[in-house]
């Protein structure tokens, strides 16, 4: 039987706010355990919430973003069950009527066709704290500094029908929140976690087989995998007469599967109802304009401009517009050297392999993007050819100044004078008349052999498209 | 010194007549002695009373007195005091000392008054007789045999036995007014939002609201001047101004309109109390009021909505003690099931676990329309009610509870009926609305409660209704035997 | 009349009937521990209070908005400020068992 695999994700971004989202405790990273819980909180009693604007203004500007409708009304609302990390016994978030109602975003199938994905909604809700199963000898310890840190919730369609569509859906939303600055995306701090909702059914059938939810998924590699080992899982247990639990399952990384979590899911009743501590959330037009008003280029968008403007190909265009900070680094190197082409093939080529390689991101760049534009004015000018300018590339990578700098303390200039090639091609032929004969008798091969001679005499300075040229006169005789 | 008001205590303590110490060492010196019949008092802080007391004491002589420099008042054990233990008359909380103040209690201080203590109260405010106190129930001043009321009647029982110049309380289904009534006394619960919830361990949020009890609408005037206010840390705090309401206390009743809600003279209202009152509705007709019949055809409907709404919140409300941060924790917990489920049942007495039932279930799946979102709905049509009576009224009379005080122990066994003792007061709370007790003539000896409910933040109004009746009668000047 | 169906709250026509087995799913809920022997009473005493809850349904309540809150205000938004400082020596001194600053429980298992 063929199979059709139904996913849809919902993704916690913590939104960067300075303060958590109904009490005025910081939310910075790192902080020693339970320092950064204030009275609210710890849910002491008698303590009350109030939210914080930042956190409504981010959530704003990403139902713009995915162009959404911002609720004029939304209303907060009391999940309730008992945790340890979870201070109140209920954690405040939105449920009926959320802030960000029905958008959509693009992503870019392999084949190269654009899906549209849905965006159900996204709310505004509080993160709990972290409770540390290690070292405390048959207890649990409860850190609450992340507890009130503001998250949204984006919650998706079930549109995305494989673990790869999952993923480019996923990456394409950690995009959005990070060019519109409302995440910092820090997926090892626990920034951006993502559930999947999967299930399959038989191609053709119309209404959905049952789901199993993976939880907290904090890798793009990650949530690949575990959709494809819980596609195979569930075929298998159906294809062998099974049934699927509708249920949360965790991945294991280290094995590489996941596993049904063994807590009471079914007696869960979250008894929902609108927090009494907190009055309806008034979204007007003016708070809409003020909190989009310098909402920058999005993805998409710019995507297409710098295949319209720049001529790059589709594959460049999607590359530099991975984040806002690539893109702009691209198109202040094509503003200054005045190539985008010639920027494009750089940027995407030897910087992102340099930055990988050094596990660097581009706001990290040791070369600045008015460096290496400098690097390919001299590309443009001729003082270096290809070769040449990354070996400056990497002295300047490494910290070795600036371009003309490294080109004049290395002798790297390339050599453009005819004469002094034509000395050279001289003398290298006076000194293989053996491999002349050859080439004159028709074996053509035998003319890399002197452009091998040419520019190791050069110490590889010679111009190459010179050297070609005044090489096929010479040897014509 | 205990029977003046406290506008006299201000004007003696400013006039150096006696000190603020001397005060506050007659206050304790009375508590000592008279409590242990009431058991009104939690906790005595004769300590940071006196320590008080000589700061106001201090400022006075510097003439930087506040309003309420120097006067001995007591707090309901529900306001959390930066500390001094704040225990909600809850096992679970009996050794809980808040490191903040209630937003409350913050203002009391700063207008200079000296806090004697935490008062008595049902547990975490969930009962109408103060039989519920994890430190044993309060006794009436009046008749020993019967209950002060509740929640607040801790506060009720110190008022009424001058064991406080004035006290907190709180209201969620009529808290301050029916003790106020069985003891009295003058009790005030403002509009919801009038007096920031900060601080205030919660019961049911959208109900709960702060108040004041004293002996005379001219005394919570002078409190509830201080207390009331937009406080930014809460926000369901209401951005109204506040009126001086010691200002309109004299305004004449010439004009007054006043309805008369005929749901609340039917059945189940005793003869005696229905007498008293019709007579203080005929005092106020001498002051100048017309008299007008309205119905709130809805009101009836305020118990079984109540029972609701509060239950479901307070259900919500109260999982945070769960014996991990604060508060009781059972001894050896097996696991983390057994500290959750042993500490909680410990930790809380039985009206409390039964409320906290009730709640889950309403709010449970499948029954949430049925009874939370239909509660929901019939509060709407309650409040509804309100504001059309106040487009032909300005102030709404009637009893503030169906009878006397009652005997100690007669209802603790049926939640039904003691739950049915607030039927006149909870519809104010439904409606958010401001609400008031005044004593009027007693029934065999027993104090009986006039209640006022005013349009939203129309509190100076009530309290110059109040304030009016208490200046033509003498009623609310009537002290227990034994404690005068 | 409403009033004498309220007053004689023990003669309702179709009694609610909680039983153990809904006791014992509202007590795990809210995490409450309750003996066998107290099932019956409290399935008895949220019987009643049920009974007289049950006096909504004589309401059409068709059309009518719910009122989460008696006023009708928006929410107050607080601007980002940190203001909070560490206060954890403070809380952690009510707290029944610390170490190393992190609040202790028995052993949680997932």
């Amino acid at each position: 039987m063929q199979w059709e695999t139904v996913i849809g994700l919902e993704i916690h971004t913590q939104l960067a706010t300075r303060s958590k989202i109904f009490s005025a405790t910081s939310t910075a990273f790192g902080a020693e355990p339970n320092t950064q819980a204030s009275a609210i909180d710890l849910g002491l009693p008698g303590v009350l919430p109030v939210l914080n604007e930042e956190a409504v203004r981010l959530a704003v500007r990403f139902g713009a973003a995915i162009g959404a409708e911002i609720a004029p009304r939304s209303v907060f609302a009391r999940k309730n069950y008992f945790y340890p990390d979870l201070p109140k016994g209920y954690q405040i978030s939105q449920y009926e009527l959320p802030v960000v109602g029905r958008g959509q975003v693009e992503i870019l199938l392999e084949d190269g066709s654009v899906k549209t994905i849905g965006v159900t909604r996204a709310h505004l809700e509080e993160d709990a704290g972290k409770s540390l199963h290690e070292d405390f000898q048959g207890y649990t310890g409860i850190d609450l500094n992340r507890a009130g840190t503001p998250l949204l919730e984006i919650v998706s369609e079930p549109d995305l029908r494989s673990p790869q569509e999952a993923v480019a859906y996923a990456k394409k939303i950690h995009q959005i929140v990070r060019y519109i600055g409302i995440s910092d995306g820090n997926m090892q701090e626990g920034s951006f976690r993502m559930d999947a909702n999967v299930s399959v059914r038989p191609v053709g059938q119309k209404t959905f087989g049952t789901r199993a939810e993976i939880k907290n998924v904090n890798s793009f590699r990650f949530l690949e995998k575990a959709i494809e080992f819980e596609v195979e899982r569930q075929i298998e247990l159906i294809e062998r007469g099974g049934q699927v639990v509708q249920e949360t399952r965790l991945y294991d990384p280290t094995k590489d599967e996941t596993r049904s979590m063994r807590t009471k899911e079914e007696a869960n009743d979250y008894r929902y109802f609108p927090d009494p501590d907190l009055l309806p959330l008034e979204i007007d037009a003016a708070f809409i304009e003020a909190a989009t008003a310098d909402l920058p280029e999005l993805p998409d968008a710019k995507r297409a401009r710098f295949r319209a403007d720049y001529g790059l190909s589709d594959y460049d265009a999607n590359l530099l517009t991975a984040s806002r900070e690539l893109a702009d680094y691209f198109e202040a190197v094509a503003r200054i050297c005045g190539e985008p082409k010639l920027a494009a093939n750089w940027v995407s080529g030897e910087l992102m392999a340099a930055l990988n390689k050094s596990e660097r991101d581009i706001s990290d760049s040791p070369v600045s993007a008015a460096q290496l534009a400098g690097l390919l004015e001299r590309i443009q000018d001729k003082t270096l050819s290809g070769k040449l300018a990354k070996q400056v590339f990497e002295a300047m990578f490494q910290g070795e100044g600036e371009v003309d700098a490294i080109i004049k303390a290395r002798g790297l200039k390339q050599i453009t004078d005819t004469g002094a090639i034509e000395t050279m091609i001289d003398a290298i032929i006076a000194a293989n008349p053996a491999q002349v004969e050859q080439y004159r008798a028709g074996k053509d091969k035998v003319f890399g052999f002197f452009v091998g001679q040419v520019m190791k005499a050069s110490a590889g300075k010679a111009n190459p498209a010179q050297v070609n040229e005044l090489l096929k006169r010479k040897l014509q005789g | 010194m205990q029977n003046k008001s406290i506008a006299e205590l201000a004007a003696d303590l400013r006039l150096r007549r006696y000190s603020s110490l001397e005060l506050t060492r007659h206050y304790l010196e009375r508590i000592e002695r008279l409590d242990a019949r009431l058991n009104s008092y939690i906790t005595v802080d004769a300590e940071g009373a006196l320590a008080a007391a000589e700061r106001a004491d201090e400022a006075l002589r510097r003439d930087a007195a506040g309003p309420l420099t120097g006067i001995p008042i007591a707090h309901k054990d529900i306001f959390c005091t930066a500390g001094l233990r704040t225990t909600c008359a809850s096992r679970m909380l009996e050794n809980f000392t808040a490191p903040y103040d209630a937003t409350v209690v913050e203002r009391l201080a700063a207008a200079g008054a000296v806090v004697l203590g935490k008062t008595n109260m049902d547990e975490f405010a969930m009962g109408s007789s103060n039989e519920t106190s994890h430190f044993g129930p309060v006794r009436n001043p009046w008749d020993a045999a019967r209950v002060p009321g509740g929640s607040s009647g801790g506060s009720a029982a110190a008022v009424a036995a001058r064991l406080c110049a004035a006290a907190t309380g709180t209201d969620t289904g009529g808290s301050i007014r029916q003790p106020a009534a069985f003891c009295g006394i003058t009790g005030i619960k403002p509009t919801y939002g009038r007096c920031s919830r900060w601080g205030m361990i919660a019961f049911a949020s959208s109900l709960d609201q702060a108040g004041v009890m004293a002996r005379s609408a001219a005394d919570a005037a002078c409190l509830l001047d201080e207390m009331a206010g937009f406080d930014r840390r809460d926000s369901t705090s209401a951005e109204v101004p506040v009126p001086d309401y010691v200002d309109s206390l004299d305004d004449d009743l010439h004009g007054l309109r006043i309805g008369l809600p005929k749901e609340y003279f039917g059945e189940g209202l005793d003869p005696g109390v229905a007498r008293s009152v019709e007579a203080a509705i005929r005092e106020y007709e001498q002051l100048g009021a017309t008299i007008k019949d309205i119905s709130l055809p809805n009101s009836p409907l305020s118990v079984p909505v109540y029972y609701v709404v509060a239950p479901a919140e307070c259900s919500s409300n109260l999982a945070r003690f769960d014996g991990v941060r604060y508060g009781h924790r059972c001894e050896h917990p097996a696991s983390l099931e057994d500290l959750y489920t042993r500490s909680r049942a410990e930790g809380f007495g039985a009206e409390v676990r039964r409320r906290i039932m009730i709640g889950t279930y309403v709010l449970s799946a499948g029954y949430y329309d049925a009874y939370y979102l239909k509660a929901q709905k019939i509060r709407q049509l309650i409040a509804q009610d309100f504001r059309r009576a106040f487009e032909e009224v300005d102030v709404i009379l009637g009893p503030t509870s169906p009878t006397t005080a009652f005997a100690l122990g007669a209802k603790l066994d049926d939640p039904v009926a003691m739950y049915l003792n607030d039927i006149y007061t909870i519809a104010t709370n439904l409606a958010g609305l401001p609400g008031m007790s005044i004593p009027i003539e007693p029934v065999a000896g027993l104090p009986v409660g006039l209640q006022l409910i005013g349009n939203y933040f129309q509190e100076a109004r009530l309290l110059n209704v109040a304030h009016r009746f208490q200046h033509a009668t003498h009623w609310h000047q009537a002290a227990p035997a034994g404690f005068e | 009349m409403l009033w004498s169906l309220v007053f004689h709250s023990g003669y309702w026509q179709n009694p609610m009937s909680l039983d153990c087995t809904d006791v014992a799913k509202m007590a795990h809920l809210a995490r409450l521990a309750i003996d066998s022997g107290q099932c019956e009473r409290y399935a008895a005493d949220l019987s009643n209070i049920l009974d007289l809850v049950a006096r909504m349904d004589a309401v059409d309540t068709s059309g009518v908005e719910p009122m989460a809150h008696p006023l009708q205000m928006a929410q107050r938004l607080r601007p980002d400020v940190v203001e909070e400082s560490d206060r954890r020596a403070d809380f952690q001194a009510l707290a029944p068992l610390t170490d190393n600053g992190l609040y202790l429980v028995p052993k949680v298992i997932d």
